[in-house]
């Protein structure tokens, strides 16, 4: 895939600064839109007015490489990997502000959920980036043990992307060791067959409905 | 009436003060609660990231079990406390979604009965409750004025709310600006000061992974908390309280302006208004401790 800079015709002190990202009709993924309305719970999706109340609430938007609703227009459009290599879709905190003030009423905290779990299941999320790091390792404790252990993520996160930052931690950690608040020790369930068994039937439910 | 408990991950260890605190108000008021038996994650907004259905099944199993610990033939649903914001969500989501959307309903069933729990129904059969709602308005207010045995006259109290328990599924207050928090540290003799911010998100866990985005969320609320004059400022939700108060030292490493705001749980507070010690609101393991007296003038 090739990209371009369009540049306008009158070079104006302000048009030297307009920098876009264009892509031809071929070179875009057009079944993308699809698969994410579908993974992100609703047709509602494709009524996007644009207005940009979901960048205007939300409370990180100004952190992010794309705002909210710009994911939303180059989503609907096609461009799936400038998009799932974006940090916004991690940036997001999920505190549901844009869901909550859609006019639209579309479920954006989920379209931005569906892009995570497709960037993770591509592999195309920044590396070392420590946001999909703790997703993974999250996931991997819980579906070993049934449960989080707080203490042991924290560590997991550090080891994975850099591990000067356990000296960064070590501080708070440490406070919260003294007070009882934090330990290195494994929580779990009882029945850990029954977890397996759980995640196991969705597995197989998932291959089922392909 | 007896309530079930969720503790989830957090409320075990970060967030001990808070299940001290809240098993400790709730004895005083002779309120029945008992924990869910080998309950399991509640498929946390980092689990949702890579595998949504999965995180919903994980909650599924988690009201399959408190059907059954209530007994599967009982008429009236069984009422789960979730003190987590994001345990509390999370499981609201799942019944949504399990109802709502016949793909992830036929999922979460199928894995379900493979593991040999009740499906149908979990919707209905399970009622998820966080502790400011039933605070509010099963114990009522007017109950917990009586048992304050040491009125908290002229502390100026911030409420905060967060983000999950108010969105996307309000379901016992205003969305945009709850007041059971209020009405409950009014009840206690103490001052609320009213902010905007009430809802507004305080870095999640960004606050530990992208800091200079999270901790800059965190010292907003903050920094507006003193800047209204507030001696304390409330928490319902384990993630805020940790980010809040465990970062205050970074945050002033980072930025100009210097903030040491004591952050405790709303259930705290209620527990040192009825004279419980201490120890029984887990109040030796703050980092900052709780202020109960109003600012000298």
């Amino acid at each position: 895939m090739e990209t371009r800079e369009l540049m306008p015709d009158q070079l104006t002190e302000l048009g030297e600064n307009v920098h876009r990202l264009i892509k031809y009709e071929g070179e875009l993924d057009r079944g993308f839109a699809a698969e994410i309305a579908r993974l992100a719970h609703g047709e509602k999706f494709y009524t996007c007015i644009q207005c940009g109340t979901c960048s205007a609430t939300c409370p990180v938007s100004h952190f992010m490489d794309f705002t909210p609703r710009r994911i939303i227009a180059m989503v609907r459009a096609g461009f799936k990997e400038e998009v799932l290599r974006s940090f916004t879709i991690w940036l997001c905190a999920s505190c549901y502000s844009c869901t909550a003030d859609c006019p639209r009423e579309i479920k954006i905290t989920d379209v931005m959920y569906a892009l995570k779990q497709l960037a993770i299941k591509e592999g195309v999320y920044p590396k070392r980036f420590p946001i999909p790091v703790m997703a993974q390792e999250f996931y991997k404790i819980v579906e070993k043990k049934g449960r989080n252990s707080e203490g042991r993520l924290m560590m997991n996160i550090a080891l994975k992307t850099n591990p000067f930052r356990l000296l960064r931690y070590a501080k708070v950690g440490l406070k919260l060791f003294r007070r009882g608040r934090v330990t290195l020790r494994e929580e779990s369930v009882q029945n850990h067959g029954e977890i397996q068994t759980l995640l196991g039937a969705v597995d197989r439910a998932k291959e089922a409905a392909k | 009436m007896k309530y079930l408990y969720f503790p989830g991950c957090s409320l075990k260890s970060t967030g001990k003060p808070y299940e001290e605190s809240i098993l400790s108000v709730f004895r005083a008021l002779n309120v029945e609660i008992e924990e869910l038996k080998d309950w399991n994650c509640c498929g946390a907004t980092a689990y949702m990231a890579v595998d949504e259905l999965k995180s919903f099944s994980l909650c599924a199993r988690n009201l399959a079990l408190a059907v059954k610990q209530h007994g599967s033939g009982k008429d009236e649903p069984v009422q789960l406390i979730a003190p987590c914001s994001a345990c509390y969500s999370l499981l609201l989501k799942s019944q949504h979604y399990m109802d709502e959307n016949p793909e992830v309903g036929r999922v979460v069933k199928t894995a379900l009965k493979e593991v040999g729990y009740e499906s149908e129904g979990l919707h209905k059969k399970v009622r998820i409750r966080h502790p400011l709602d039933i605070l509010a308005n099963d114990i009522g207010i007017e109950r917990i004025r009586e048992k304050v045995k040491k009125p908290l006259k002229g502390l100026k109290v911030i409420p905060y709310y967060g983000c999950l328990l108010v969105r996307p599924y309000a379901t016992f207050d205003d969305p945009y600006n709850p007041t059971s928090m209020d009405r409950l540290i009014q009840a206690l003799g103490a001052e609320t000061v009213d902010w905007s911010l009430k809802t507004r998100c305080c870095g999640g866990t960004l606050s530990g992974t992208i800091q200079g985005v999270g901790l800059r969320l965190g010292h907003l609320l903050l920094k507006e908390a003193i800047r209204k004059g507030g001696d304390l400022l409330l928490t319902a939700c384990p993630l805020c309280q940790f980010d809040l108060e465990c970062f205050q030292d970074d945050m002033n490493n980072r930025f100009q302006y210097k903030v040491q705001v004591p952050v405790a749980y709303f259930s705290q507070l209620i527990g040192k208004a009825f004279n419980l010690s201490d120890r029984e609101v887990g109040a030796q393991r703050l980092f900052i401790p709780m202020k109960l007296e109003a600012a000298a003038p």
